[in-house]
């Protein structure tokens, strides 16, 4: 292992942190702008032109406010579970090719941290493992909000875990391959290769599964504001609340990457033409997330889990199936 | 045409008037959920919901009065801080120190103090309202003979003390803004009515 490839992946790391913390920041700007605008509102407008300073506004306020440790919590696990949900996401991040590669003065770059082979499911398990930020969260915050939000994540992840595993499942079979450069080459030859036409059904169980991986709103039932104030967030305050926020938003834009190489053929065959339309790609599942935000209604608990083991699941149980049998033949 | 409404029959409801909603009876099985939200979903209800927050959107129809650059017209009814008059030829109070404001105050919070001045005209000393108190329910201008005591539109009270807004000296219109033609005959709370000199009749005199 030489230097050189040390330091472009710590150049890499650090790159995608920057660029993704402040997308999380912006996003955030985004989706009270479009959020307004939905509602026949302005949204932020007084801190710099169009209000765009807001996000270094919050920013500082989150920075510089007190770190509150409410009186009976459970300190060690309160202190970690917000660097858990913002660290998973983060780790998550390293096997995604963001970009083609291209090549600055003769130096190939590959943008993707780790082109690991079993790329997709090391993406969705650290996913899996941010559950721990809201659960751990929730049940040492000494809060009865807390711990019913706690409750309701274990059971939300763990259930749509099931559904985004078997929505992948059939494109992996198609593609015989866990690496998201190599998901994205199978479709390199343009629309017509595009997974989502083979896959309509993966691609949207895989979609509403991945709102509730995200906790985005049809599914929001872990932070229900009408419900349990913030779930597990009502305890926490300044940079450790910035923290779930962070990881909450760069999660929307990693699973929209995912989604996006996966199903709709990613940046294509390499071109800058091909990178440009993962960005949009990329930006229109994310305004998606916003837009049911302002559009639809949350769904009951119960009603999430009979929509995930009695309506999801079988349909793709029956899709992998119906895969295997076309794929024999 | 006269129109007169018929109410000899009261009992509208056992005359097909009243008619029940139609609302489909909730899902028992599990068969007739699973039913009902295919239905649901084959609707397009949810896109409906999606077309009409993104054609909001488009439209870009913005209510928001950005409030301190924007403000929106209050109604001349509308009862805010207290302000006194003078009158528009001498440029004297209008405040006739009768004290009827004092004495219908139902909150009790004006206070004045008179006193008789040179030329045995009667001259308001102090004039106070203590807001702290004040419930703006407007009964002092409307008792005012002479149209003294009005409620003014100044909604937007920020000072470190209430009573800065209701020394005597704050509500009484300073004397240069009644030369310069600043004063504005109150329409609203206690005013005279527009147009209502011709509507004034003569006492009629030979009974």
């Amino acid at each position: 292992m030489d230097v050189a490839f040390i330091i472009e992946t710590i150049a890499k790391i650090v790159v995608i942190l920057l660029i993704f913390s402040a997308l999380a920041g912006l996003g955030t700007y985004f989706e009270r702008k479009v959020l307004a605008f939905m509602q026949r509102r302005l949204g932020p407008m007084h801190v710099g032109p169009f209000g765009l300073l807001q996000v270094a506004a919050d920013g500082i306020k989150l920075f510089t406010k007190e770190d509150i440790i409410p009186q009976n919590v459970v300190k060690p696990i309160f202190k970690i579970a917000p660097v858990i949900t913002a660290a998973t996401a983060f780790m998550a991040s390293a096997a995604i090719p963001f970009w083609p590669q291209f090549t600055v003065m003769g130096y190939t770059v590959h943008p993707i941290v780790a082109d690991i082979n079993v790329g997709i499911l090391y993406v969705l398990g650290v996913m899996a493992i941010g559950l721990y930020g809201p659960l751990l969260g929730g049940m040492a915050s000494a809060n009865k909000w807390s711990l019913i939000s706690a409750a309701r994540s274990a059971a939300i992840f763990i259930s749509y875990e099931v559904i985004t595993g078997l929505a992948l499942l059939a494109p992996l079979m198609m593609v015989g391959s866990l690496s998201l450069v190599d998901i994205n080459n199978y479709q390199a030859g343009g629309i017509t290769n595009w997974i989502v036409w083979s896959q309509p059904v993966a691609f949207v169980l895989f979609w509403i599964a991945a709102f509730a991986e995200t906790g985005r709103t049809p599914f929001h039932l872990v932070a229900n504001d009408h419900e349990i104030i913030d779930g597990f967030g009502t305890e926490y305050s300044g940079m450790r609340w910035g923290l779930f926020f962070i990881g909450e938003y760069a999660n929307m834009f990693f699973i929209s990457f995912v989604i996006a190489i996966v199903f709709l053929g990613g940046f294509g065959d390499g071109t800058f033409a091909g990178a440009f339309q993962l960005i949009l790609k990329v930006a229109f599942f994310f305004f998606f997330f916003l837009w049911t935000r302002a559009a639809w209604p949350d769904v009951r608990p119960d009603q999430l889990m009979w929509l995930c083991w009695k309506v999801l699941m079988p349909i793709a149980v029956l899709n992998v199936v119906v895969t295997g049998i076309v794929m024999m033949f | 045409m006269h129109h007169e409404e018929v109410f000899t029959d009261r009992n509208v409801s056992e005359h097909s008037a009243y008619y029940y909603v139609d609302i489909e009876n909730y899902p028992v099985t599990g068969w007739d959920k699973f039913k009902q939200v295919v239905k649901r979903a084959a609707k397009g209800e949810l896109f409906v919901g999606l077309w009409v927050v993104m054609r909001e959107m488009i439209k870009f129809d913005i209510h928001t009065v950005q409030y301190p650059k924007e403000k929106l017209p209050i109604g001349p009814r509308y009862r805010a801080v207290h302000k006194l008059l003078r009158l528009w030829e001498s440029g004297y109070e209008r405040c006739i120190g009768c004290g009827l404001c004092e004495k219908i105050c139902i909150s009790d919070c004006i206070r004045m103090d008179t006193r008789i001045d040179e030329n045995s005209r009667k001259e308001v000393t102090e004039y106070s309202i203590n807001l702290g108190r004040c419930i703006f329910c407007g009964y002092c201008a409307e008792v005012c003979p002479e149209l003294a005591i009005v409620h003014g539109g100044r909604y937007e009270n920020g000072s470190e003390q209430r009573a800065h807004f209701v020394i005597k000296d704050d509500m009484l219109t300073p004397l240069d803004l009644l030369t310069a033609g600043e004063q504005s005959e109150y329409p609203g709370f206690g005013a005279i009515i527009p147009g209502s000199d011709a509507s004034v009749k003569k006492t009629p005199l030979a009974y």
